[in-house]
């Protein structure tokens, strides 16, 4: 592993007032790390190392449970992060073709970023939404029965932002 | 017709607040249960009310409450099962964001009934919509004295904090979630020792899905024959929903026991123009496949067990005319394969397995003895070969594929048999 960083003291309060809710602060793994992701977007070997200090977890283990959830970003990823559900209900209602059409617009694959930093693109199990399939999640806010109308408007309307 | 657990819950997709979930007897089922009722009362009633777990595995709620030791002072703990993440289920997302409070007046009369000092809800990590109002929630429900330091003026006392995931399916089943929210990977835990016993950090634990704990402040407020009363065949209302190529796709409270045709034909609006029903999946991806003929069965425990499949999270997925079966159950068992937590040898290299030798035949590079194969994967992957349902769930939309739906895998094979 790779040298820590140090996470400001706003952030050491914030994954301590986290941790604080558990008998052992490791509990808060996953809450710290999303912590981390919230302001460095991913988790870098650095972020790992300090976290796994902060939480009196080894980086070893720490990584163990980065690597296990979906949500946890150990590579880079872009300003927004879009999660395309690819489950039952939505592949029956196009979500194959929505993912199809959000590549070509944004010009990248799966698991890629765009080379101005601002899209990556990742697959998602189902989101709860099943009944206004297809739906994406675009970082946290969910979007419901994307057809390729809706996501030419929705892509143009967040370009705005 | 009686809908308390969706009472309050506004089509607009707003929020209800503290002084609106109060006007409708709001919190009334706890002040009752810590003012006139003892724990070993409460959990009584439960038993009493009928009411099974609504998570998918149907484990009556009382009698999973009545194995936690009570005889000795020791620390407990409530965990809300809010990790909603079966293809195909949208129920629990709805009761959170509609009415958060339910949720929190059922999980502080669950921890008071077991005496357990503090409650976790598991959240998974996209809930963002809920996490919001569910926080938002606890917060008044702290300011008001049904969270905290001597509830209502009582001796009992519950610290209740929301934590959130970051997105894995196996966090679902109970004793991966609890090595979870214990800050690890989310691996199942050999039973016994069962949570109750033995779970959070090692103590007494109760886990209760999301809906099966918003029963609970109305089986106490109403009482236990009202609670009965409103099942037609088991007690209680249920969260149905349907998704697929129907009219109005959607989630609605009904009778336990509506029938799947009442579910599908009324409330959903039947099949969209020009599309057939085939077949669905009665209580979401990890149940077998039910057909047309089994309409008229009565969605409840019992009679969608005998019909040979499972009431599960009682959301269906509709299979149309128009969808290859072969396919679809690729699609869920694609999901299963990533979704398995790697702890168990049949599940970690079955299911890839399993995926592979569908895909192999849906690009017509199938051969003669893969049904076979796949047949006897549905024994191995089966109950009693891993540590938790997950494996044998995915099992259970291909095995009654396998059966009702034979000759569309058949047709994918380079010479059909029946050519």
């Amino acid at each position: 592993m790779k040298r820590s960083i140090s996470f400001s003291q706003a952030e050491i309060d914030e994954i301590r007032e986290m941790a604080a809710h558990y008998p052992d602060k490791s509990a808060a793994s996953i809450e710290t790390l999303k912590l981390v992701q919230k302001y460095h977007r991913w988790v870098s070997d650095e972020a790992l190392v300090a976290a796994a200090d902060l939480l009196d977890m080894s980086p070893a283990e720490l990584d163990g449970v980065a690597t296990f959830y979906n949500l946890i970003y150990r590579r880079p990823v872009g300003r927004q992060v879009v999660h395309c559900c690819n489950s039952v209900s939505c592949w029956m209602l196009g979500a194959e073709e929505t993912l199809e059409t959000i590549s070509a617009k944004l010009g990248i694959g799966l698991g890629e970023t765009t080379a101005d930093g601002e899209y990556t693109l990742l697959p998602i199990v189902c989101l709860g939404a099943c009944d206004k399939a297809p739906v994406l999640m675009i970082n946290d806010q969910t979007y419901f029965n994307v057809d390729r109308d809706r996501l030419n408007e929705l892509l143009e309307s967040r370009e705005e932002i | 017709m009686e809908r308390p657990l969706t009472q309050n819950i506004k089509s607009d997709g707003s929020t209800t607040l503290l002084p609106d979930y109060l006007k409708t007897g709001g919190y009334q089922g706890l002040r009752k249960a810590i003012r006139e009722y003892t724990p070993a009362e409460i959990q009584q009633w439960v038993k009493d009310s009928g009411l099974r777990g609504r998570g998918g595995a149907g484990f009556p709620t009382g009698m999973k409450w009545s194995f936690v030791p009570m005889n000795m002072p020791q620390t407990k703990y409530l965990v809300v099962n809010g990790d909603e993440m079966e293809p195909g289920t949208f129920k629990d997302r709805w009761l959170m964001e509609g009415d958060p409070h339910q949720l929190i007046e059922g999980a502080v009369i669950a921890a008071y009934a077991i005496q357990a000092g503090t409650a976790y809800v598991f959240l998974r990590g996209e809930y963002h919509l809920a996490a919001e109002r569910m926080r938002a929630a606890i917060a008044e429900a702290y300011e008001n004295h049904y969270l905290g330091e001597n509830i209502l003026g009582s001796d009992f006392s519950l610290e209740l904090h929301l934590h959130s995931s970051a997105g894995r399916y196996i966090c679902g089943e109970e004793t991966a979630l609890l090595n979870s929210l214990e800050g690890k990977r989310a691996t199942p835990r050999s039973k016994p020792p069962f949570p109750q016993v033995a779970g959070l950090w090692g103590k007494p634990t109760i886990v209760n899905n999301v809906e099966t704990l918003c029963n609970i402040p109305h089986i106490i407020h109403h009482g236990v024959e009202w609670y009965r009363c409103l099942g037609l065949t088991d007690a209680g209302t249920k969260i149905y929903g349907v998704s697929g190529r129907v009219r109005r796709p959607g989630a609605w409270e009904l009778p336990l026991g509506t029938t799947a045709r009442e579910i599908i034909a009324e409330q959903a609006g039947g099949m969209k123009e020009g599309y057939r029903l085939r077949g669905f999946l009665p209580g979401g991806a990890s149940t077998d496949f039910l057909l047309p003929e089994h309409l008229d069965v009565p969605m409840d425990y019992a009679s969608v067990g005998k019909a040979g499949s499972r009431l599960g999270t009682g959301t269906m997925i509709i299979l149309d005319d128009k969808t290859c079966p072969v396919r679809m159950v690729l699609n869920l068992e694609r999901f299963f394969a990533q979704e398995s937590c790697g702890w168990c040898t049949p599940c970690r290299d079955g299911l890839p397995w399993v995926a592979k030798l569908l895909e192999d035949l849906v690009k017509g590079r199938g051969r003669q003895e893969d049904l076979a194969i796949l047949e006897r994967m549905c024994s191995f992957l089966g109950p009693g070969n891993t540590f938790c349902a997950l494996a044998p769930g995915a099992m259970e939309p291909l095995q009654s594929a396998l059966k009702h739906f034979r000759a569309d895998f058949e047709n994918y094979l380079p010479e059909p048999i029946h050519g």
